[in-house]
């Protein structure tokens, strides 16, 4: 039986949702998808989202989280791409109505899940928070220089999108998506210190999505670990975002640099590029990409645990 | 001091954009001279924070020798009658930090982005404002936007409640016309003052921003013997002592503020502010200029050349904050090099 899922927010993020579980194919473009939209859900009627929804046969009904609410019964799973303040007003709700939510703002109320690190980590819990589009690229780069290392005193990630790609909930929540991001690059990537920091970029045409990890590399730390755990993440993520590439070969670079969790006598450098896979906006936003495919990877792993403990 | 009619207001930036030129190597006696010197010469704000803004420590933008916070509660501490100022860009600083250092007692928040990007400052801009500071919204890299552009993102910031608009000549790189027809548009929307921000990478950086005034500007920036990013910033001495010769009315002591350059900050600099190829290059390319030190530290790890570097970031569009890209060019430099050597 598939899962019935609702995508709650009707712009860039939650159109492009829908238009990769509208395909029918599961996240890797291998097998069937497990998830069946039901609606998208938006606030405003004139949104070229819930006119697209429309197109396709979708329900498209713009009364935002209260609908969601009142069809409860026919939805068992939410994914909410709003923002941060409307997931956070709204989370327990949810979770009292028994529909699962996978959040796709920054608002981090439940535990956050990096696909290609923790997919199955929290396949029962109420709200899985997928972090940030920038956490979904950078996170599991820290996490394999961290595999590969004694210790990670300090990891920092800049991702630099489009201006073109990033909407009203992106600019508003700023603040959050740096936090957020910062927290899964410790909680997840596994370095004890961290930060983030986010780019937008007008140029026209628009850049494709950029990401860099820097990483501390302590005394003693085998270079060429690092460089083949990096290279072997690089396959993991490509295996759901096939647009997702090392656009230079990883490096050490020498220091000393005085990080905040110390001297590290080396950094490695991962400089990453996301391309979409253009299924709404063209292939320059793969910070949608990253974003919507991981969630519809987390979706599917929880529908596929579901279906099995269900049977 | 009490408050004499000035004709434009001075911010100095030397413990901020000047950071850039020291790879943010400030220490506690650096600022408490400064803060004195600049004072005592009559400057009314004293903006200071890492180069990048408050948290630009980082592997990204170089780490502070000294936590900035350190050194801004210092600043509090020593300063008389100047106004304390600090930095923030969002997407690099947070709100929280706006909290803390207006607890140490700054009390004017310049919230720096893109000149196309106002509407992320919104977050911020409200937060000071709840603060009780004076906000000042600060667009970046101007000669990337038309006047009309440049019009439409400081309308944003103003509705937002900034009391203040800044356009900033990020990569040194306008001639005094583009300031001029830029300041002017800007002067006929906005109800709250304007003010100019300048880089000498075209050794425009006092003309520009006299001319500034001429047109209606009524605050500018400056830096101790032009200490900052590029080729330097507008050295506030010279921009004092210039004012001085149109009989405009600064508040502040010209010679004082030469002193201050000539004992305290000269002798801090690892190398003069002059117009080098380099620095020349960002003008002309219109490349933002904290990126010099960086892309000679890049030419230097991977054997490309600087200027090469300088010339791709121009052509990619780079924007502030974009330091990573120096590393992703000089690799493709050098990668190009290796290939065209093969071939040989």
């Amino acid at each position: 039986m598939r899962m019935r899922c609702a995508i709650l927010g009707s712009g860039n993020i939650g159109t492009d949702l829908m238009m990769k579980l509208l395909k029918g194919t599961d996240a890797s473009g291998s097998g069937q998808t497990p998830l069946e939209v039901v609606a998208l859900v938006g606030i405003d009627p004139a949104s070229d989202g819930l006119a697209r929804a429309k197109t396709h046969g979708i329900e498209g009904p713009h009364e935002g989280p209260q609908w969601i609410l009142d069809h409860a019964d026919d939805i068992d799973m939410l994914f909410d791409a709003t923002s941060a303040y409307v997931h956070v007003r709204h989370y327990k709700q949810y979770a009292e109505a028994g529909i699962v939510a996978v959040d796709l703002t920054p608002a981090a109320r439940g535990p956050k899940v990096i696909a290609a690190v923790n997919l199955t980590e929290h396949l029962d819990a109420p709200n899985i928070n997928m972090v940030t589009c920038g956490g979904q690229a950078t996170t599991p780069m820290v996490y394999a220089v961290r595999r590969a290392v004694e210790s990670l005193p300090y990891a920092e990630m800049v991702s630099t999108v489009s201006s073109k790609s990033a909407g009203p909930g992106t600019r508003q929540n700023i603040d959050e998506f740096t936090k957020t991001t910062s927290t899964a690059l410790r909680e997840i990537g596994g370095a004890d210190l961290s930060k983030a920091i986010i780019i937008l970029n007008p140029a026209e045409p628009p850049i494709m999505m950029r990401n860099t990890v820097f990483a501390g590399l302590p005394e003693g730390t085998d270079h060429d670990a690092v460089l083949a755990s990096v290279y072997a993440m690089e396959t993991d993520v490509q295996h759901y975002v096939p647009g997702y590439r090392l656009k230079n070969p990883p490096v050490i670079e020498e220091g000393p640099f005085h990080t905040p969790g110390g001297t590290v006598p080396h950094r490695a450098v991962v400089l990453l590029e996301v391309e979409g896979a253009g299924d709404y906006l063209p292939p320059y936003a793969g910070n949608l990409d990253i974003m919507t495919a991981a969630a519809q990877r987390v979706g599917e792993a929880i529908a596929t645990h579901k279906a099995g403990v269900s049977a | 001091m009490t408050t004499t009619a000035t004709d434009y207001r001075l911010i100095d930036s030397t413990l901020r954009d000047g950071s850039h030129a020291i790879s943010h190597q400030y220490h506690d006696e650096d600022v408490i001279a400064i803060v004195k010197g600049l004072d005592a010469a009559g400057v009314q704000v004293i903006e200071i924070a890492h180069g990048d803004g408050l948290g630009g420590s980082s592997f990204n933008y170089g780490f502070s020798a000294v936590p900035e916070k350190e050194l801004i509660a210092k600043a509090c501490e020593v300063t008389t009658n100047a106004k304390i100022a600090c930095l923030l860009l969002p997407g690099i600083g947070l709100a929280d930090d706006l909290r803390e250092v207006s607890e140490m007692g700054v009390s004017v928040a310049r919230i720096a982005v893109h000149c196309t990007e106002a509407d992320i400052t919104e977050q911020h801009i409200k937060v000071a404002k709840g603060l009780g500071m004076e906000a000042i919204g600060f667009l970046m890299m101007a000669h990337m936007n038309t006047p009309e552009g440049l019009v439409e993102q400081a309308l944003l910031m103003q509705s937002y409640g900034a009391d203040t608009i800044y356009i900033a000549d990020s990569a040194g790189a306008m001639t005094t016309e583009d300031v001029k027809v830029r300041v002017n548009a800007l002067v006929q929307a906005l109800d709250v003052p304007l003010g100019v921000h300048a880089h000498n990478n075209l050794a425009m950086a006092v003309s520009n921003s006299i001319a500034a005034f001429q047109e209606g500007a009524r605050n500018l920036d400056g830096t101790s013997a032009g200490l900052g990013a590029g080729a330097g910033n507008c050295p506030t001495e010279i921009l004092a002592a210039v004012s001085d010769k149109y009989g405009i009315s600064t508040g502040v002591d010209a010679l004082k503020l030469m002193d201050l350059a000539e004992e305290v900050v000269r002798p801090l600099m690892p190398r003069q502010q002059v117009i080098d190829r380099a620095g020349l290059i960002l003008g002309y390319a219109g490349v933002y200029g904290s990126f010099l030190l960086h892309a000679e530290r890049a030419a230097n790890r991977y054997n490309v050349s600087q200027a090469e570097i300088l010339l791709e970031l121009g052509r990619r569009q780079v924007v502030g904050g974009q330091e990573d890209m120096i590393i992703d060019v000089a690799l493709e430099l050098a990668a190009k090099h290796a290939a065209q050597e093969e071939q040989a």
